[in-house]
């Protein structure tokens, strides 16, 4: 691979010519790729710096004195030792070597990769949001706790629940939080319940926090149609069930029909029911968790409202919540007091049924101020948009997919129509094909594409879950869906193309079960 | 598009998959689309009504503090590149941001002094709770041990998931008298006993005193078999012993003091560091390191099997998305401090805090509120009403500090100022603070006479 390939890392093979899988383009590893191998700490040299240190401009009293010896440290941490412009060439170096959104389609389910405006980081750095100390006084961050307070309301009209709380910092911190207050409520009202219900489609987050919780899962089965099974439902729930935990649309992409129903059911014997939010994204100012009947939802600005993921985070989970549920919130919240102003309601009157702080200070204001960008940019009539082009993409993407050549191969797996997202099954491929849904992922990468969610949900063989978002064009979505043919056509032809995949790129598969074995999570330095 | 999917048109789409009963019906009571002109005016408008760190003297610390951001992490953090990826899901084409969580976990290995570190969990207080939880995973025992000297929203927060966890807080006190304000070493060692899985201290505690973490190690250990926690603050690991030589397990903490904005609280990103025996129950990601099928050297996401997506119920932690933009900050911050850096800015702080320590506790009517060393922060008692007194402060364009009353709301805290000095606070800025703070004490003694 030469350097240029490494600044167009997708490029399309079908466009510059040469054969993807030819072996001179898989083998070439040119000085440039080993030069980026280098970790940061391999590079430099001793006595090297950037940084600058201000003068001493205090007297300097008996070492002694400042900081006895014996709390001292005997050998500085062994950082790298470079200058400004090798870090600057490393990372950006190394940056090249990474897929993102700007760059490409990136259809991974669950996950609403949706377009990240500028003009949202651009307000996050004004000096009033980005050096603004948590501790300032209330009456000294009046255009924070604004800022927070017009989110909070947002937050419930879209969702149709009246008090939100914005400390969790992502969604499964506010899953934690959701649980807690079920168990609160629950302890509230003198009962000790164990169980949370989840269906086997739910995200892997649902059943790690209610065990962290201190709560014990009960799965509940999916039925013919993708939704839950009310048998087992009405089977499982009883007065020792403390919540029901649900995705709606659920992670097949299907809108649960029945959701009037099982609502009923779950509060029918007292139980509480928590919405997880990783699917607003289908829904907004159509339908609202609320008026499902759900007690407790959490959101992910990060994914519903452009916060961008950055790698991995930082995300926010702010969580809404119903009237029953609201004494129990995490504090403190932002309240509006009789004169206009903004507070920080701690309730820390004697009696407070509040579970306390899930974190320091008050949550990832600088992802409340781009998610409150977002808000205001669209607008209601907006955010509905933004849902129904989703869903329209959604299901256009699904309708080319359902075409001879790559349905017989790709079935979707639950359905006819779908919401934001849509799970096809690679069964019927692996065995006609000899592929599987890995190959056809790592293919993928060869056409410039990210692959969608791969073998989630479980209960789908060979699960490809795929989710376009409304960033996307009918011409993205074509090209993708090509891409999807070709791959299909070129895996009957030869399937070793598709089990070699990837070529085009910095590397090729890389061996986890080694990395995992013999695991080495750090530079060895001298 | 509609004719292809087989539908008249996208309302169709919903009205054959929600059923009517919890379909919204109207438009959402918010307000309609704003121009990106109008948006940013309106934001504008909002950061113009807080008073940050750069309008006014600030010396507000407790947790977050007002360090320089070098230029070059704002360029980095907004390259798309790193900016925009979900979480490196497909490391053939992450390599980059697989690569920085790996020298990202070697710098926090060597800060911390200890072998394994994960790729970030959300922020400091709540990596502490995630430190409780991998005890009780380890030892499966019930009472979590915790200093008095630990930030009050670490408190707080592990109190409000030790009851998801199902143990018990039990609160040691500071010891108090001429050898105060630090971890009381007897009530420390008699409260430890067999059914201790965790004791968590904070290395500089809250009120900024210097632990002696090698002793209060080595009691825990002789008391009990607990999992030893230190909370530490990173900037000041270029001077101070590190977790890892003073028999710490596992080192937790807030990142935000390397490379992150103060954003009125996050985000930021929590470090996580420990012994190589727990790295099977760490919590978040883990990057490792391996080859491709060419031989090349990679990077991808390893010991999975411990994650909520693989595991789910049985996972250490249920942690999915965490901050990893932010600890790319961190790691190119001490990449750009470096090794002489971290240990020149470490001493400036330590020789800026005592100048302005003994210069503050020389007023009339203040006082040091212990005597134990301090390397970056430190709290003073003053005579006088603490919110009455940064009133008169802050009409002076001088914020002195955080009123530790009404941040924890403990009785104790009555009457307690926090002094956070960074690199950005000159001596001639400490001198103005001095010069303030009597002022306004004097005024307010003589304002309400004793």
């Amino acid at each position: 691979m030469s350097a240029i390939d490494e600044n167009h890392l997708h490029a399309d093979p079908g466009i510059d010519g040469h054969h993807p899988h030819h072996p001179a383009t898989a083998a070439a590893a040119g000085p440039m790729q080993r030069e980026r191998a280098r970790t940061i700490f391999q590079k430099g040299s001793p006595g090297r710096r950037a940084f600058v240190c201000p003068p001493l401009d205090v007297p300097m009293p008996d070492a002694e004195e400042l900081l006895p010896k014996r709390f001292r440290r005997e050998q500085p941490p062994r950082l790298p030792e470079v200058s400004e412009p090798e870090i600057v060439r490393h990372y950006v170096g190394i940056s090249k070597r990474n897929f993102d959104l700007d760059s490409g389609f990136y259809p991974l389910g669950s996950c609403t990769m949706k377009h990240n405006p500028r003009l949202h980081e651009r307000a996050a750095a004004l000096p009033g949001h980005a050096r603004l100390h948590p501790l300032q006084d209330p009456e000294r961050a009046q255009g924070a706790l604004e800022l927070m307070f017009n989110l909070q309301g947002a937050l419930a009209e879209i969702s149709g629940l009246p008090h939100v709380s914005l400390q969790p910092s992502a969604g499964s911190h506010g899953e934690l939080a959701g649980v807690l207050l079920t168990r609160a409520y629950h302890e509230d009202r003198g009962e000790t319940r164990h169980k949370v219900l989840t269906p086997d489609t739910a995200h892997g987050t649902n059943p790690a926090t209610v065990t962290m919780a201190g709560l014990e899962v009960v799965k509940l089965a999916t039925n013919p149609d993708g939704g839950i099974d009310l048998d087992d439902l009405r089977a499982k729930a009883d007065s020792d069930v403390a919540c029901l935990m649900l995705t709606n649309p659920n992670t097949l992409g299907l809108f649960d029909p029945n959701i009037e129903e099982i609502a009923a059911i779950v509060h029918g014997v007292g139980a509480t029911l928590y919405y997880d939010g990783a699917n607003l994204n289908a829904v907004m100012g159509l339908s609202r968790p609320g008026d499902m009947g759900f007690d407790i939802v959490h959101f992910n600005l990060h994914k519903s409202f452009t916060q961008p993921h950055g790698g991995g985070g930082p995300g926010s989970g702010p969580i809404a919540v119903s009237e029953r549920i609201a004494p129990f919130l995490p504090r403190p919240v932002v309240a509006r007091d009789s004169d206009g102003s903004f507070a920080l309601d701690f309730d820390r009157e004697p009696g407070s049924k509040s579970i306390g702080r899930l974190r320091g200070f008050h949550g990832n204001y600088g992802c409340f101020v781009r998610s409150y960008a977002y808000i205001c940019s669209l607008g209601a009539d907006g955010l509905k948009d933004a849902s129904e082009a989703a869903v329209l993409n959604a299901n256009y993407l699904l309708a080319r997919l359902r075409e001879k050549g790559v349905a017989e191969h790709l079935p979707l797996a639950y359905g006819e129509l779908c919401m934001h997202e849509f799970v096809l099954s690679g069964g019927p491929m692996k065995r006609a094909l000899r592929i599987k849904t890995l190959d056809l992922a790592k293919r993928l990468l060869d056409f410039g594409f990210h692959p969608p969610t791969v073998y989630f949900p479980l209960l789908v063989d060979e699960a490809l879950m795929i989710e376009p978002t409304e960033t996307e064009t009918k011409e993205t979505l074509d090209a993708f869906a090509d891409a999807i043919a070709q791959i299909l056509a070129e895996a009957a032809a030869d399937p070793e193309i598709a089990l070699g995949a990837p070529y085009s790129t910095p590397v090729r598969r890389l061996d986890e079960v080694a990395a995992a074995k013999r695991p080495v999570i750090r530079q060895a330095l001298d | 598009m509609l004719a292809a999917i087989g539908v008249s048109s996208v309302q169709e789409i919903f009205e054959r998959q929600i059923p009517e009963g919890v379909r919204l019906g109207r438009e959402l009571d918010l307000p309609q689309g704003l121009s990106e002109q109008e948006v940013f005016a309106h934001l504008s408008q909002l950061a113009a009504r807080n008073v940050s760190a750069e309008d006014e003297l600030s010396f507000l610390g407790a947790g977050m503090y007002d360090h320089y951001v070098p230029a070059l992490i704002d360029m980095l953090m907004e390259r798309s590149e790193f900016l925009t990826p979900y979480t490196p899901y497909q490391p053939e084409i992450s390599q980059g941001g697989l690569q920085v969580m790996f020298e990202y976990q070697t710098a926090i290995s060597e800060l911390t002094g200890l072998p394994v570190s994960n790729a970030s969990t959300y922020e400091g207080p709540s990596a502490v709770a995630a430190a409780a939880y991998l005890a009780k995973l380890h030892n499966s025992k019930r009472r979590l041990v915790i200093s008095a000297g630990l930030h009050p929203h670490t408190i707080e927060t592990l109190r409000t998931l030790a009851h998801g966890y199902g143990m018990e807080v039990v609160l040691v006190a500071l010891t108090s008298g001429s050898a105060g304000g630090v971890t009381d070493p007897d009530a420390w060692a008699g409260a430890i006993d067999d059914d201790t899985s965790a004791a968590i201290f904070a290395q500089p505690n809250f009120y900024g005193a210097v632990e002696d973490a090698a002793a209060l190690s080595a009691a825990a250990k002789d008391a009990g078999e607990p999992v030893v926690v230190a909370q530490v603050d990173p900037i000041t690991l270029g001077i101070l012993q590190p977790p890892g030589a003073c028999g710490v397990d596992v080192a937790v903490g807030e990142g935000q003091p390397l490379g992150n904005r103060l954003d009125f609280g996050g985000p930021s990103f929590g470090f996580f560091a420990a012994r190589e025996e727990y790295l099977r129950r760490m919590p978040g990601r883990i990057a490792g390191e391996t080859v491709d099928v060419d031989g090349r050297r990679g990077f991808v996401l390893t010991l999975q099997t411990r994650e909520q997506h693989i595991r789910r119920e049985k996972a250490t932690s249920n942690i999915c998305t965490a901050q990893a933009l932010n600890a790319l900050a961190g790691v190119v911050y001490l990449a750009w401090l470096g090794r002489r850096g971290i240990v020149e800015l470490g001493e400036l702080l330590l020789s800026r805090t005592h100048y302005a320590r003994e210069q503050l506790a020389a007023l009339a009517g203040v006082e040091k509120l212990h005597e134990q060393p301090v390397v970056r922060e430190f709290a003073l008692r003053l005579d006088a009403d603490v919110a009455a007194v940064r009133g008169r402060c802050l009409a002076q364009g001088v914020n002195p500090g955080v009123d530790v009353h009404a941040l924890s709301g403990r009785d104790e805290d009555r009457g307690v100022l926090l002094v956070a000095i960074t690199e950005r606070r000159s001596r001639a800025d400490i001198d103005r603070l001095a010069e303030v703070l009597q002022a306004a004490v004097a005024s307010e003694r003589q304002a309400v006479p004793a």
